[in-house]
């Protein structure tokens, strides 16, 4: 009887994956099982659905429902300048073999509301790099580049900002760049100066430029370890020769299919060259 | 009460957890051949020594899980902090990082429940000491498809609040000391 029931949820949610796909081209078909179920059981509880099943059926005929249903299907967990290590070796490892291009591209791959994002812009404007970069944010949550776009956070998160761009060697002062009112902080528009915001998925979309950073930190947690071998492929193609891919602090390259075609650069920060090509 | 075919052990513990799983994983010897998958409540910020301290001690594999770590028997696997720990399928294991549950970022409930849908019967559940309410939940979803549940007796643990709630969540659970743990793991491993 128990064993039935769960395997009746396991059904429900394949169908609901289908279900999504097919109407509105959200994919979320091959990711992790794990935290999918929690997440489709906490939206199931919370939006007040008896059943997976009844949550499908409602976002088949009532389109109000997806982006309901993606701020559950996506976690957007975010910081500045999150594990300032990262940030210090993009810093100090990373950025003196970009000097030596004359110009750059850089994907930020999963750029939630934008902190990835400032952090990046910010080091590059410190590095004296900015005006020759071009910085690529994209994500599928157009909630999360909504705010990615305006620039605009709780004032109590500046602390922790402040604080972790300060441990990753930051050379100036975090709130020159920000104006704080209103229980909020708008980070300065000439940040936004050489990005670009666009909604790609690295599920279902194709190649992006020759990239010379991509950076896409807890992204790929999400995925089963299939959809990862697609999006490290995409990142691999999306390359330039030598190029860098940061990922998140705990994530690994060492058990992809793709594992050969990079090396390992700032083994610690979880940052890898592209070989070959 | 031994389990028919056990698969897998899940362990929670939170503070007091240091000195109760001193008790318990030195005394697995090499040979041991099921997997343990831990959650322990640790400070977000904090560099987790845990893996590295319980290598040193133990005779079974201990490793600080990265995303998709495959599943081998005999190994010890800690949670790093501020992720959660997940078992995706009965080879892999999985982090996430979305929201702390009860405030804690690994979660114990997070990784019973998962153990309980990969798992079901085969899943074996250890809660030890501890001061919040963590792992209760989990407990009885791995109760309800019939796996095992040991919790640390609350009058032996360090903190008392965890092991309770797990008792008061899963009135059939076994009792037992640190000492009747590591036996009873030592017996089904
Ligand atoms: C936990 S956040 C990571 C934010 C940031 N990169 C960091 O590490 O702090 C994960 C982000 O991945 C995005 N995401 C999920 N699936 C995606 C996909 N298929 N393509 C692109 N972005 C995706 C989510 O919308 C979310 O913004």
């Amino acid at each position: 009887m128990i064993e039935t029931f769960e395997k009746v949820e396991d059904i429900e949610i394949r169908l609901l994956l289908e279900a999504l796909y097919l109407r509105y081209h959200y994919d979320f078909r091959n990711y992790a099982t794990g935290s999918i179920k929690r997440r489709l059981r906490q939206a199931r509880e919370q939006l007040g659905f008896a059943t997976i099943s009844a949550m499908q059926e409602r976002a088949l005929h009532d389109e109000t429902m997806l982006p309901r249903l993606l701020g559950y299907l996506t976690v957007q967990v975010s910081e500045m300048f999150r594990d300032p290590g990262y940030f210090r070796a993009i810093r100090e490892i990373v950025v003196p073999h970009l000097r030596t291009y004359p110009s750059l591209k850089i994907w930020i791959a999963g750029c939630s509301a934008g902190e990835e994002l400032y952090s990046l812009v910010i080091l590059f404007r410190e590095e004296g790099l900015e005006d020759r970069t071009i910085f690529y944010a994209t994500d599928i949550n157009q909630d999360a580049l909504q705010i990615a776009e305006a620039g605009v956070y709780d004032v109590d998160r500046i602390q922790l900002f402040t604080e972790n761009h300060r441990k990753s060697g930051g050379r100036s002062s975090l709130s020159d760049y920000y104006s704080a009112g209103y229980g909020r902080v708008s980070f300065d528009r000439t940040l936004r100066d050489r990005v670009v915001f666009s909604d790609h998925s690295l599920v279902t979309d194709a190649v992006f430029g020759e990239m010379n950073l991509i950076s896409c930190r807890n992204v790929m947690i999400y995925f089963d370890k299939a959809l990862q071998d697609r999006a490290v492929g995409l990142f691999r193609d999306s390359l330039a020769r030598k190029g860098f891919l940061g990922i998140g602090a705990k994530e690994s390259l060492r058990f992809s299919a793709h594992a050969d075609d990079f090396s390992e650069f700032v083994r610690q920060e979880k940052i890898y060259q592209r070989i070959g090509k | 009460m031994i389990p028919a075919d056990p698969k897998a052990v899940v362990i929670g513990a939170s503070a007091g957890a240091l000195e109760a799983l001193t008790s318990i994983l030195p005394t697995l010897s090499k040979d041991f051949r099921l997997p343990i998958m831990i959650v322990v409540h640790i400070p977000p910020d904090k560099r987790s020594v845990l893996a590295e301290l319980f290598r040193a001690k133990s005779s079974v594999e201990v490793i600080e899980v990265e995303d998709k770590e495959p599943i081998r028997p005999g190994t010890a696997y800690f949670a790093p902090p501020d992720y959660h720990l997940l078992i995706e399928d009965q080879e892999t294991l999985g982090l996430t990082n979305e929201e702390p549950v009860l405030f804690s970022r690994p979660s114990i409930d997070v990784l019973f429940e998962s153990a309980a849908d990969v798992y079901g019967a085969g899943a074996v559940a250890v809660l030890l000491t501890g001061a919040n309410h963590d792992g209760a939940k989990g407990a009885s979803a791995i109760a309800r498809v019939g796996g095992h549940v040991i919790i640390q007796d609350p009058r032996s643990a360090f903190a008392s609040a965890m092991p309770e709630a797990g008792l008061a969540s899963c009135p059939d659970a076994t009792v037992l000391s640190l000492d009747g743990i590591s036996e009873y793991l030592r017996r089904i491993g």
